[in-house]
């Protein structure tokens, strides 16, 4: 391989040329993100928790077996159809602790709030939360407040911290794909990028489609009590489809090959997209999951989903390969292959 | 969707494709002008159904692409200053200039915006009277009605504060200038739909005339480019040379006589030069001499600036369909989305960057 390729790998954080500011994409779940965490934080930061880059920690203490997590909320507009930045910053948390298989126990909350914001929003905020996390049987132990001055943040944004106890044996990594595994994919995507998008000042268009944002640890305990054969999972949000499984991919060391038309996208969804010439591949959710499974419990696992209210959809949309490691390919209806990349970076508005 | 999901049914994109194939008795060398056809054809793989009939070459209508990286340079220059608000289309905001792009511009603190449409700058400047607006005006003639819009509601306004920075680029002269070239190996061309939806069918048909080239006007649904490729290809195999219409559905004759009447009003003709080809006489729009006060270029003395391209960047020879981007050295080595070396690797709708995002995976590491 070329040079540059070589110069990528590496993890030494000397600045490269002309990258000498954070940029919006370098928040946008994509390759910019990767980079982020590839070449400034994991080398400052490393251990080999961290090195796993899952969506949480899962770390032994005192002979439990302890998942950990954290996630910052950004969202614009702070309420949105389907949710809010308070129920999402809930169920963010919670999904990336269930990716891991743990069930979770307790949240924190750290509030950055601008000066000027109305109180009666951030009454608003808190019920929400509060619902969402009794709902989701986890409460809020703890938090945070800190306020900016006007013209520092943008209302109000919000972090959540969670922990959760995983099973003994159960062990759902990035890296452990293996070829012949099956892919199921949990529902519609790209319902929660849209509502957002929908809702932002200068995209004058409306639509009814609600955000998917919803808690998804009973649905991956429904999944487990069907098999333990679960090799990992992901929560697609920021980047969308398309990043989780290229994350997989490159993470197992495997290509991923999925059906075009196995991908279910509600109409309205597609609609919008169209006009706003977005591909729902690269669309954030907030309340799906994609599932890599050993191929003899794919079929039984996707009859646990179909059972549980938040997975009606679930389906099989693809296969893992020995060929392409690394990428993810895509048979499109007319029975031609073509490669879904990665996500450079995005000028789409903050989504979660 | 209806009118839409018609025009991706697998069926009939195969049953089409059995066809130019069966019909065709050598391979003959087909140019999508559109960059939106190129990415249909990279995206459902149509070339690869294709195969040894009909060789596709990627023409040069991706408009972010072929925008010189002067008028980058000019629009950064714009955007880095305290008193402007830059306006532009999103998919321009990643293009690099000779230095920096639009985002690491609004990263450093200038006031870049997305806009969907020009008249979003408009209301803009109405907003903000005592800042400058500039609209970074580019395109084909697909977007230059709704930018000359822009320039006359405010000059029918009085609105002092909003300039455009031009630079549209048009079709039929750049097929002119394909077709005349010693080295041109294409021997039909689907002409882009929209453009036509604007423009009408009357400049294709002179060029049939003095080339004696079959035409056919296609739309951008994998339906849709195959039909144009079969009307291609029947007009080909019985040695004719006719303007055809795949894309009724959307372009008549004449073309949005409104649209054409505004970009008249606004804009005149002029030399143009585009990104990885250089310059093409009269292909390109300029400001008239009525609106130089919503001249950019004018209105703040932006310099005449010259920049080289990459010695190392083919894009000449892939825009003539000389070499495809996978015959490259530098592709996705030295030349990616990411770090592009050229025109058509810098917007998703350019011949290179199709077929990185699609297919990089059939270059041999």
């Amino acid at each position: 391989m070329p040079a540059s390729k070589s110069i990528a790998e590496l993890t030494c954080p000397t600045p490269l040329p002309a990258k000498d500011t954070v940029l919006l994409g370098h928040g946008s779940g994509g390759k910019l993100s990767a980079a982020l965490v590839r070449d400034i934080f994991l080398p400052a930061l490393h251990n080999p928790v961290l090195a796993r880059l899952d969506d949480q920690a899962i770390v032994n203490v005192g002979g439990q077996r302890l998942a950990f997590t954290t996630d910052s909320f950004v969202v614009q507009p702070l309420f949105f159809p389907g949710g809010d930045i308070g129920s999402l910053a809930v169920h963010g948390t919670v999904n990336d602790l269930a990716m891991g298989g743990a069930t979770p126990l307790f949240l924190s909350a750290a509030f950055i709030i601008e000066e000027g914001f109305p109180i009666s929003q951030l009454r608003q905020i808190a019920t929400s939360m509060n619902r969402a996390a009794a709902a989701a049987r986890v409460e809020v132990v703890t938090g945070d407040t800190k306020v900016v001055e006007k013209g520092k943040g943008d209302g109000v944004f919000i972090t959540t911290t969670g922990i959760g106890l995983v099973p003994d044996g159960l062990i759902l990594s990035a890296d452990q794909a293996r070829a012949g595994d099956k892919v199921i994919l949990s529902g519609t995507i790209g319902d929660h990028g849209i509502a957002i998008l929908a809702q932002r000042a200068g995209l004058e268009f409306e639509t009814t489609i609600e955000s998917d944002s919803a808690a998804l640890h009973t649905l991956v305990a429904q999944m487990l009590s069907a098999s333990r054969e679960i090799r990992c999972m992901r929560d697609p949000t920021r980047g969308g489809l398309s990043s989780a499984l290229n994350e997989l991919a490159q993470q197992s060391g495997v290509g991923i090959e999925v059906d075009e038309s196995s991908i279910p996208v509600r109409e309205e969804v597609r609609g919008a997209c169209e006009l706003l010439g977005l591909d729902p591949l690269y669309v954030a959710n907030e309340g799906k999951l994609v599932a890599i499974v050993a191929p003899g419990v794919a079929a039984d696992i996707l009859r646990a989903m179909r059972s549980h209210p938040l997975a009606s959809d679930a389906r099989i949309i693809g296969t893992v390969k020995k060929e392409n490691a690394g990428l993810v390919t895509m048979r499109t209806p007319l029975g031609t292959t073509r490669i879904v990349d990665m996500l450079g970076g995005d000028q789409l508005p903050r989504i979660c | 969707m209806k009118y839409l999901d018609e025009y991706r049914n697998a069926r009939i994109a195969r049953a089409l494709a059995a066809e130019i194939v069966q019909r065709s008795t050598r391979p003959w060398v087909l140019m999508e002008i559109c960059g939106g056809q190129t990415h249909t054809i990279m995206r459902y793989g149509l070339d690869e159904l294709l195969t040894g009939a009909v060789e596709l070459v990627h023409g040069p209508g991706c408009p972010v692409c072929v925008t010189p990286l002067e008028t980058i340079d000019r629009a950064l220059a714009l955007a880095s200053r305290p008193d402007v608000i830059l306006v532009s289309y999103g998919d321009m905001l990643r293009v690099p200039g000779s230095k920096s792009d639009l985002f690491r511009a609004k990263a450093e603190g200038g006031d870049v915006r997305i806009a969907y449409s020009p008249t979003e700058a408009v209301k803009i400047a109405r907003a903000n009277p005592d800042r400058q607006v500039v609209f970074l005006a580019i395109g084909f003639e697909t977007t230059a009605p709704a930018n000359a819009m822009a320039a006359w509601q405010a000059k029918n306004e009085g609105l002092r504060n909003l300039s455009l920075l031009v630079s549209h680029v048009l079709v039929p002269p750049a097929i002119r200038a394909l077709m005349v070239s010693k080295t041109n190996r294409v021997q039909g061309f689907i002409a882009p739909g929209h453009v036509c939806t604007v423009m009408g069918c009357r400049e294709y048909e002179d060029l049939v005339r003095d080339f004696r080239v079959p035409i056919v006007i296609g739309g951008f649904e994998p339906v849709d480019v195959l039909e144009a490729i079969l009307m291609l290809v029947k007009q080909l195999e019985a040695k004719a040379a006719r303007l055809e219409n795949q894309y009724a559905r959307s372009v008549n004759y004449a073309g949005n006589l409104a649209a054409q009447q505004i970009m008249l009003e606004v804009f005149e003709v002029a030399d143009q030069k585009w990104r990885g080809i250089g310059s093409i006489p009269q292909s390109g729009l300029r400001l008239r001499a009525e609106y130089a006060a919503y001249d950019a270029g004018k209105l703040f003395e932006l310099e005449d600036v010259s920049v080289d391209e990459p010695a190392e960047c083919i894009s000449a020879l892939i825009l003539q369909g000389l070499r495809k981007p996978t015959d490259c050295a530098a592709f996705a080595m030295r030349c990616t989305p990411e770090n592009p070396l050229g025109a058509p690797m810098v917007s998703s709708e350019g011949a290179c960057a199709a077929y990185y995002h699609y297919r990089r995976n059939l270059v041999a590491p």
